[in-house]
C-alpha cells in the first residue's frame, strides 16, 4: 500500500535529517528515487526547482511535491495524490516534533552535553558529504540532456549559476528564474 | 507559560511560512522580528537558544524552530499549532503547482524552461557545499569524512540513512576514546 510506505519512508527521512534542506535532498533522493523508484531523477530535479522558488522550507516543499507525484505516478487519481502529499508532509515532521517535545521537557540542558557535542563533531562533516552527494547523483543525462548541444548548454548554465551562487551570493529564486528564461531562449 | 494565544501563534507562523522563500534559514530574520520584536514572546537570548537547539535536532529546521517556540510558549498544543501554521501555506502552494504542472506536462514551453532549470538546480545544491564545509569546521584532518560519505552515497549507492547512522556511532566512539584518554592523563 503506497500510502503506508509513503508515511514510513518520510518518517525515516525526517528523523535522519541532520543539517538542513540540502542534506535532506540526499535522503529523499536515496529513498524516493533509488530505493522505491517512485520518481525519476528528472522529476526529482524539477520538484527541487519548484520547491526552491516557492515559499516555505525546502524539505517540506519537496516532501509535499514528492508525495503527490509518487501517488499519481503509481496510477491513482489526483485527489489521492493530494492525500499522499499531506501524508508525506506530516510524516516528515512527525518524529522530530515528538522528539522536540521530549527534549524540551526533560533535557533542556542536553545540547551542551559533551557526548552530544562529540557526536556532532563527526556528524557535521558527514552531512557536508551528504549535500555533495546530492549534487553528484543529479549529474545525469536526465538533467544535463542527451545531445551534445544540450549537454554543452547545460554545462554553461551550471557554471554560470554556480559562480553566481557561490561567489556573488545571488538568491536561488533569481537564479532559477534566470535559468528558466535561458531555457526558453535556448530550446524554444 | 506565556499569555500567547494559540490563534495568534498560528497566524504568526502562517505569516513566517508564507513569506520566506529560499529555505529554512531565510526564515530566521522574519522569525526574530515576529517573535522577539513584535510580540515580545521571547528574549533575544531565548531565541538564540532555541535556534541552536533546532539546528542540533533532526528534522526540518524551520519546523523544529516552530515546535520549540510553540512548546516554550504554550506546551504541546503550542508546538503542534505552530508547526501546522508554519507548513500550511507551503503545502497548499506546492499542491496547486503540482496539479498545474501535471496538466502542462509535455508542453514544449514548460519542457524548455525545465531543461534550462535542471542544471541550475544541480549548481544550487553544489554551491553551499563549500560554505557548509567551513561552518562544519572541516580541516585537512577531517576532510576524509565528507569525502567518504559522498563516495559511499554517490558512487557505491549506499543509502544516506546508513551514512548518518554510521556518523552518529562514529561520534559516540570518538567521544568515548577521548574520555578514556583524558582519564588516563
Amino acid at each position: 500500500m503506497i500510502f503506508w510506505r509513503l508515511f514510513y519512508t518520510f518518517c525515516k527521512i525526517g528523523i535522519f535529517n541532520f543539517g538542513g534542506g540540502y542534506a535532506m535532498l540526499s535522503l529523499i533522493h536515496g529513498e524516493v528515487v533509488e530505493q522505491q523508484h517512485w520518481l525519476t531523477a528528472q522529476e526529482f530535479t524539477d520538484i527541487v526547482a519548484v520547491s526552491q522558488a516557492t515559499p516555505g522550507p525546502l524539505g517540506i516543499n519537496v516532501a509535499t511535491y514528492s508525495g503527490y507525484t509518487a501517488v499519481v505516478n503509481a496510477g491513482y487519481a489526483p485527489w489521492l495524490g493530494v492525500l499522499g502529499a499531506c501524508i508525506a508532509s506530516f510524516a516528515v515532521i512527525l518524529l522530530p516534533l515528538l522528539l522536540m517535545l521530549l527534549v524540551c521537557k526533560f533535557l533542556q540542558k542536553n545540547k551542551d552535553n559533551p557526548l552530544v557535542a562529540n557526536v556532532f563533531k563527526v556528524l557535521r562533516p558527514a552531512v557536508v558529504g551528504l549535500v555533495a552527494a546530492a549534487a553528484i547523483v543529479l549529474v545525469t543525462p536526465e538533467t544535463f540532456g542527451t545531445s551534445p548541444f544540450e549537454v554543452i548548454a547545460s554545462i554553461v548554465i551550471f557554471a554560470a549559476v554556480f559562480i553566481a551562487a557561490f561567489f556573488f551570493r545571488k538568491s536561488p529564486i533569481l537564479l532559477i528564474v534566470c535559468s528558466a528564461i535561458s531555457g526558453l531562449i535556448i530550446y524554444v | 507559560m506565556s499569555d500567547a494565544k494559540l490563534t495568534t501563534l498560528f497566524w504568526s507562523f502562517l505569516k513566517i511560512g508564507t513569506f520566506t522563500i529560499g529555505g529554512g534559514y531565510a526564515m530566521i530574520p522574519l522569525m526574530e522580528k515576529e517573535l522577539v520584536d513584535r510580540h515580545g514572546w521571547l528574549s533575544k537570548e531565548e531565541f538564540l537558544d532555541l535556534l541552536s537547539l533546532s539546528q542540533a535536532m533532526p528534522g526540518i529546521f524551520a519546523a523544529n524552530m516552530a515546535s520549540s517556540v510553540g512548546q516554550r510558549l504554550r506546551g504541546w498544543q503550542g508546538a503542534v499549532i505552530s508547526v501546522l501554521g508554519n507548513i500550511f501555506m507551503p503545502i497548499l502552494i506546492i499542491l496547486l503547482l503540482a496539479v498545474f504542472f501535471r496538466y502542462f506536462a509535455g508542453n514544449h514551453i514548460v519542457d524548455s524552461i525545465f531543461k534550462g532549470v535542471r542544471p541550475a538546480v544541480v549548481a544550487l545544491i553544489a554551491a553551499p557545499v563549500f560554505k557548509m564545509a567551513k561552518t562544519a569546521g572541516i580541516t585537512w584532518k577531517t576532510l576524509w569524512i565528507p569525502v567518504l560519505a559522498a563516495v559511499l552515497i554517490a558512487c557505491l549507492g549506499v543509502s544516506p540513512i546508513w551514512v548518518v547512522l554510521a556518523a552518529i556511532v562514529g561520534g559516540l566512539i570518538y567521544g568515548m576514546l577521548l574520555r578514556r584518554k583524558e582519564a588516563r592523563q
